[in-house]
């Protein structure tokens, strides 16, 4: 059944995925992305190699259909699709991203996502801002970061699309995104960050929360962003940052034995505050009911 | 007719606690004499039938008498003032009559009340025990002394006083309302009987047994009628209704009264329907009550068929919001409930439209039902019904139910309340969320609604979060929801009312229904066959009903919010626990009991609101919880510290004295409400008893002022308050609920200003409540409180009378720093100015309030709070947990001091006037320091009509910074000048505070 029925079993449904929607990088993003604050150079071929490996992973490893999007040299940082929908079972919602210079790169999701049939919500009022970055699905309920990104209005209408579900906000001060520094690494399961920013997040989302929600603490916040799938024939499965470029945080993930971890490195992209949740909108079309 | 509500409640109490001797023993006094003090309350008590104001009048002025004729008068300040101000000699006058007639019944009835209540009373035995201690030695003293109009006003006295208090606050409400006196004089007794008769035995059959007609407007939109007797109680008619219905598990449901469609108010079933509805025909409408959170652990089907339905109102209505997909699903699934198998066709394309599935449905969506429900073949209409809880279940809004109300900003959020806890919403996004075990204690006065939640993790400290409703009877309700939901939802078997525990105050409702593990318990018993009902269709034609009486909420608020604060106790905020400070103030247990006359009330009025300015503007509604910061508090620390040792001086208080205090404090709460529902005239008892409150709620300003500060306020009219309780002591369980009940009628919510209710059991002294005060007006923050205690003591000895009059100073500073030493010296440099201005506060009272000081020959002292208390508050606010981080904890407390006087006088003699009217023999004036007091002693005699008096004034100044306990010196001053004159009793206590305020930064 479409609706909650999928959600039964608290959470179980979070993960299932069927689509996934990708973009490739563009060349304007080594000079032009936004970032919260200078750092390396960004090795564009190196950003190419890895978002590959993460598209390849989706599509061939896990089976995915992937739709990926072409790269607009005009919207330097339309890699990052997260930020343009937040999509719940069969309803998408069009955000309004926080920096007006990516208010375009909801253009080409929109038609990605209609062609998926999708129940599409546009955020069309002037004063709200959302950015997918900041929004937290853990199945049971979402979590609105409230950042630079991300205000008040922005949430109450994700709150009004998708009313089935409690929608709390999250204060976010230090980082870019909620997501930033956590994720859902399986169902129940918040892989959080260790700084004290993160495991404030923590706290007032636990307090915020109905439920009681297994941590997963991660010595690095970076490499709390990771992506929980469940898929059929594999189990849960998760894709988390490189050892070599988090080891202690990549120990933490092998101790999870039921999930098939899958390290994807993603060092380039992290330049331009791009991680693994970032580069692509999961969906899981059910039917075509 | 002539039997009064307050007698009644009065003889019970008494009755109860000596025992059925003590009782009888009182009546016989009574009865004996005439002039004694008990008779006096019997008066009292009586002459609420007949004119009542009598008394009063005289006490207040000469002109009193025209009072009993002119029941206008009782308007007056008189009816403030405590029954026992009036000179006996009144009394006399007015009491031959009723009490006569009255004493067999009042017996009859108390006896009956004793019988009733004495579970209740059980719990309380000691309290009990202590008062009718006190009221016989009352009474042997009052023997004694009567004669001579200064009454000897032992501390012990007190409770006797206090039920006449009480009564003659009812008295005086009768008296406004003179026109529907009589009727409903009438009407309270026979609700009394009836009271009576529900719990025991009906001793008193009702005279005539009336019906009312009464619809039930039910979940399928059919409407349910019968004839209920007039006095049935709201069980009754719930029965009914279950058992038309053919329900079983019926304590998940409730009916609402439809009286107010706008409100969601629900018929209390321990209570008279009649109180708590005020329009005929009875309207109600059935509901789901409590929304089990796994509806596949209810046992029977038909149970779940009843949640179906309102599961389908809450949805069609939009209450229960949902997504699109979720409506075309639950919709699916109510057509395969209701209709069977999809049929193509049975099924034209337009037998969806008929439906029902969402407040804006649109074509798609039906074409999305229909297309489900094809799905959903097989299902027989229990399963189709099984899956559409197990969705609608997880609905995030599932079960809660919402309340409007502002935040710290004045920005609307909504309360939610739900079998996990307390939910804030700011539109529709979750902000914060408090679940059970994390509050410690709920409370609301006024408007304000107070949670009192535990320490986060890294905090050491409790914090109080504050809401504003939009009236006052907006947060009642919302408070005694919250009571039942986490009663309901938490509790293994409901918690019994309140026992009269230290410093409480308000409401003594509880959740009297079973509790849902009690109800699963009893649904296992279940043994019958699957009862077979047939399902109604939800066709739209039914469900026009569906927004109109089911779902009031979102019309209520809009109303609530328009609707400004109700009653003249709006203005005012009490609080239970300064009562016990005063206490501790007084040194005496007994002192604080006097009535407040009413010119205290209203310059504490005014005080008040001066005061609450600088706390409310600050205080009130603080932005952010404490709760999630980490960071402790200063201010939070000394506060607590602070709050332990008002705990240690209350604990030693209580030690030193004979008769503990405390449980009248907490019965007085109860009285109050009972007076109403018993009084006839509604209205009146409850200005009446909310200006009672409100002098209650100075005391807990007070309170939270020392606790928060360390400084020390006087509390004083705290005591009229607490005699009109103390009389419904042992009434309390049953009082305090009919006064919930209600609620429904002004009346009611008006009554119980402040409800408490701790869902953790705890100590009593750990409860300190914060109160706040609101005011608009912005006054000033003074930089030093002056605090004087003044007692004055008379002692009677023969025909001589002594008086002892002592008035203590405390000065408490704010806190250390040089501006605190600052102040001490200077303290006590000024002593001298001090007393003037000490003096000059009593005179100011008297001048305010006519009858502030009146001539009394009763016992009881009276009190007199020249300055409102200010109320200083830690305060509270809305739990944003989103934004808690830019809260610091430093915001939260914010103490300013004032100067503040509080007298607590017996009534007896006015100290300086009846100074002035005799002859000076002698006065000596003697002053004697030690480290952190000044006592200057005044001593004066004079003879007066024969008489020889000798009055001692003490004048106390405590002068300290906040290492010095204020309050235990204090105590400690009044026990030693008590024990230096052990042959006098003190009369008087002002207590005048001056506390420098003290800078946050500071601290």
């Amino acid at each position: 059944m479409a609706g909650l029925s999928s959600g039964s079993g608290g959470g179980s449904s979070l993960g299932l995925c069927s689509h996934a929607v990708v973009r490739a990088l563009p060349e304007s993003l080594p000079q032009q992305a936004l970032r919260i604050e200078k750092g390396k150079e960004v090795d564009f071929a190196r950003a190419e190699r890895e978002h590959q490996l993460y598209v390849g992973v989706l599509k061939s490893k896990l089976g995915l259909q992937v739709l990926e999007l072409p790269a607009d040299e005009s919207l330097p940082d339309c890699v990052f699709v997260e930020d343009m929908a937040v999509v719940c079972e069969e309803t998408a919602l069009i955000t309004r991203p926080g920096a007006p210079s990516r208010r375009k790169e909801v253009d080409a999701m929109k038609r990605a996502l209609e062609s998926l049939n999708l129940n599409i919500v546009e955020m069309t009022d002037e004063n709200a801002t959302l950015d997918g970055g900041d929004v937290l699905f853990t199945g049971r309920e979402f979590f609105v970061g409230l950042s630079k990104r991300t205000n008040q209005r922005g949430a109450e209408i994700l709150a009004d699309t998708f009313k089935d579900y409690a929608v709390s906000t999250v204060p976010v001060y230090d980082s870019l995104h909620l997501k930033s520094f956590c994720s859902m690494a399986g169902p129940n399961l918040i892989a959080i960050g260790s700084t004290e920013a993160a495991q404030k997040a923590l706290k007032t989302m636990q307090q915020m929360s109905d439920h009681r929600y297994d941590k997963l603490t991660v010595p690095d916040d970076a490499a709390a962003n990771c992506i929980y799938l469940n898929i059929p024939g594999k189990g849960h499965v998760l894709l988390h940052r490189a050892p070599e470029e988090y080891p202690e945080s990549a120990k933490v993930f092998e101790k999870l034995k039921d999930h098939m971890l899958i390290p994807i490195a993603h060092t380039e992209m992290e330049k331009v505050d791009g991680l693994l949740t970032c580069c692509s909108v999961l969906i899981n079309k059910t039917s075509e009911l | 007719m002539t039997t009064e509500v307050g007698p009644e409640t009065e003889v019970k109490k008494e009755s109860e606690q000596l025992g059925a001797d003590a009782a009888k023993e009182k009546h016989e006094e009574a009865t004996e004499s005439q002039e004694n003090q008990k008779s006096e309350k019997t008066l009292s008590e009586e002459t609420q039938s007949s004119p009542s104001s009598p008394a009063l009048a005289t006490q207040s002025s000469p002109s009193s008498q025209k009072k009993e004729k002119d029941p206008s008068e009782g308007k007056g300040i008189s009816r403030f003032i405590p029954p026992w101000l009036k000179k006996q000699k009144s009394y006399t006058l007015v009491e031959p009559k009723d009490e006569a007639k009255k004493k067999p019944v009042e017996e009859r009835q108390a006896v009956e009340e004793r019988e009733s209540q004495l579970p209740e009373d059980m719990a309380q035995p000691k309290g009990n025990l202590e008062e009718a201690t006190i009221e016989s030695q009352q009474e042997a003293k009052a023997d004694d002394k009567e004669e001579e109009k200064h009454s000897v006003s032992s501390s012990d006295t007190q409770p006797a006083k206090e039920d006449n208090k009480e009564i003659e606050v009812e008295k005086v409400a009768d008296e406004q309302e003179e026109k529907e006196k009589v009727e409903e004089k009438r009407e309270t007794k026979e609700v009394q009987t009836a009271e009576i008769k529900m719990e025991k035995a009906p001793q008193k059959a009702p005279k005539k047994i009336k019906t009312v007609p009464c619809k039930v407007m039910l979940l399928d939109g059919t409407e349910y009628s019968c004839d209920l007797e007039k006095r049935a109680k709201g069980q009754v008619l719930f029965d009914k209704v279950c058992e038309q219905l053919n329900l079983l598990e019926k304590d998940y449901f409730g009916l609402l009264l439809r009286e107010n469609s706008d409100q969601k108010n629900w018929l209390d079933s321990s209570k008279e329907i009649k109180r708590q509805i005020r329009s005929l025909p009875w309207l109600f409408t059935f509901n789901v009550k409590f929304y089990p959170p796994d509806p596949s652990q209810l046992t029977e089907d038909i149970t779940r068929y009843f949640l179906c339905l309102q599961l389908r109102q809450d949805i069609a209505s939009g209450r229960l919001p949902c997504s699109f997909v979720t409506h075309a699903l639950l919709g699916s699934y109510t057509l395969q409930a209701e209709l069977g198998d999809y049929d193509s066709e049975e099924h034209n394309n337009h037998y969806i439209s008929e439906f029902q599935f969402a407040p804006n449905q649109t074509k798609e969506m039906e074409d999305k039902v229909v297309e489900l429900h094809k799905t959903h073949r097989g299902l027989t209409p229990a399963e189709a019904d099984s899956h559409f809880l197990e969705n609608a279940k997880r609905l995030s809004m599932y079960g809660v139910d919402l309340h409007h109300a502002k935040d710290s900003e004045g920005v609307d959020i909504m309360l939610g309340v739900c079998a996990n806890g307390l939910l804030i919403y700011k539109d529709r996004l979750r902000i914060n969320r408090f679940a059970w075990p994390k509050i410690l204690k709920i409370s609301y006065k006024r408007s304000n609604f107070y949670i009192k939640v535990r320490p986060a993790e890294l905090e050491q400290f409790e914090s109080t979060i504050g809401f504003k409703l939009p009236n006052h009877r907006a947060a009642k309700r919302l408070w005694k929801v919250c009571v039942e939901h986490h009663t309901f939802y938490r509790l293994v078997s409901p918690e019994q009312p309140p026992k009269a525990k230290f410093l409480t105050l308000g409401s003594k409702f509880r959740y009297s229904g079973r509790t849902q593990a009690q109800t699963r318990q009893a649904s296992n018993l279940i043994d019958r066959p699957a009862p077979y009902f047939e399902r109604t269709s939800s066709k739209r034609v039914s469900r026009s009903l569906d927004g109109a009486p089911v779902g009031t909420t979102d019309q209520s608020l809009l109303r609530d919010f328009s609707a400004t604060t109700v009653g003249p106790a709006g203005d005012m905020v009490f609080d239970g626990e300064a009562v016990g400070q005063t206490k501790l103030k007084n040194g005496e247990g007994r002192d604080e009991d006097g009535s407040p006359t009413k010119i205290p009330q209203l310059e504490l009025t005014q005080d008040e609101k001066n005061n609450s300015l600088r706390v409310n503007g600050e205080n009130i509604y603080v932005r952010h919880s404490n709760l999630m910061l980490e960071d402790l508090d200063k201010t939070q620390d000394d506060l607590l510290k602070h709050q332990a040792s008002i705990s240690e001086l209350k604990r030693n208080f209580m030690e030193s004295t004979p008769e503990p205090r405390p449980n009248e404090w907490e019965k007085r709460r109860i009285t109050p409400l009972s007076l109403q529902t018993q009084g006839s005239s509604h209205e009146t008892l409850n200005v009446v008893e909310e200006k009672k409150q409100a002098e209650v709620g100075i005391e807990d300003t007070v309170v939270i002022d020392e606790i928060n500060r360390g400084k020390m306020q006087a509390v004083s009219d705290a005591g009229e308050t607490r005699k009109v309780e103390h009389v419904s002591k042992k009434d309390s369980s049953s009082l305090s609920s009919d006064s919930s009940s209600s609620s429904s009628s002004s009346s009611e919510s008006e009554d119980e200003v402040v409800g408490e209710y701790q869902p953790h059991h705890r100590a009593a002294e750990d409860i300190i409540r914060e109160e706040q005060e609101e005011n608009e007006d912005a006054k000033r923050k003074e930089e030093c409180a002056t605090k004087v205690i003044q007692s004055v003591e008379t002692v009677q000895e023969g025909s001589k009378v002594t008086v002892e009059h002592t008035q203590v100073t405390a000065k408490a500073l704010a806190q250390e720093n040089a501006v605190a030493i600052k102040t001490a010296e200077k303290n006590v440099m000024e002593e001298g100015k001090q007393d003037l201005r000490a003096e000059d506060e009593e005179e100011q009272l008297r001048i305010n309030g006519d009858v502030s000081h009146v001539d009394i020959d009763v016992v009881p002292q009276i009190i007199c709070c020249s300055e409102p208390p200010v109320v200083k508050t830690e305060m509270v606010t809305i739990s944003d947990a989103t934004q808690r981080t830019e809260i610091s904890t430093k915001e939260v407390p914010i103490v300013h001091t004032e100067t503040k006087t509080i007298t607590y006088e017996s009534p007896q003699f006015d100290g300086s006037a009846g100074v002035d009217a005799g002859v000076l023999l002698s006065a000596q004036t003697i002053t004697s320091e030690s480290l952190s007091t000044t006592t200057t002693t005044h001593i004066t005699k004079t003879v007066k009509g024969g008489v020889s008096e000798t009055r001692i004034e003490k004048r106390i100044v405590i002068t300290g910074d906040a290492d010095i306990d204020h309050d235990q010196a204090l105590a400690q001053a009044i026990k030693e000048a008590k024990e230096q004159h052990p042959d006098m009793s003190v009369t008087r206590v002002v207590v005048h505070k001056e506390t420098e305020l003290a800078e946050e930064g500071e601290e």
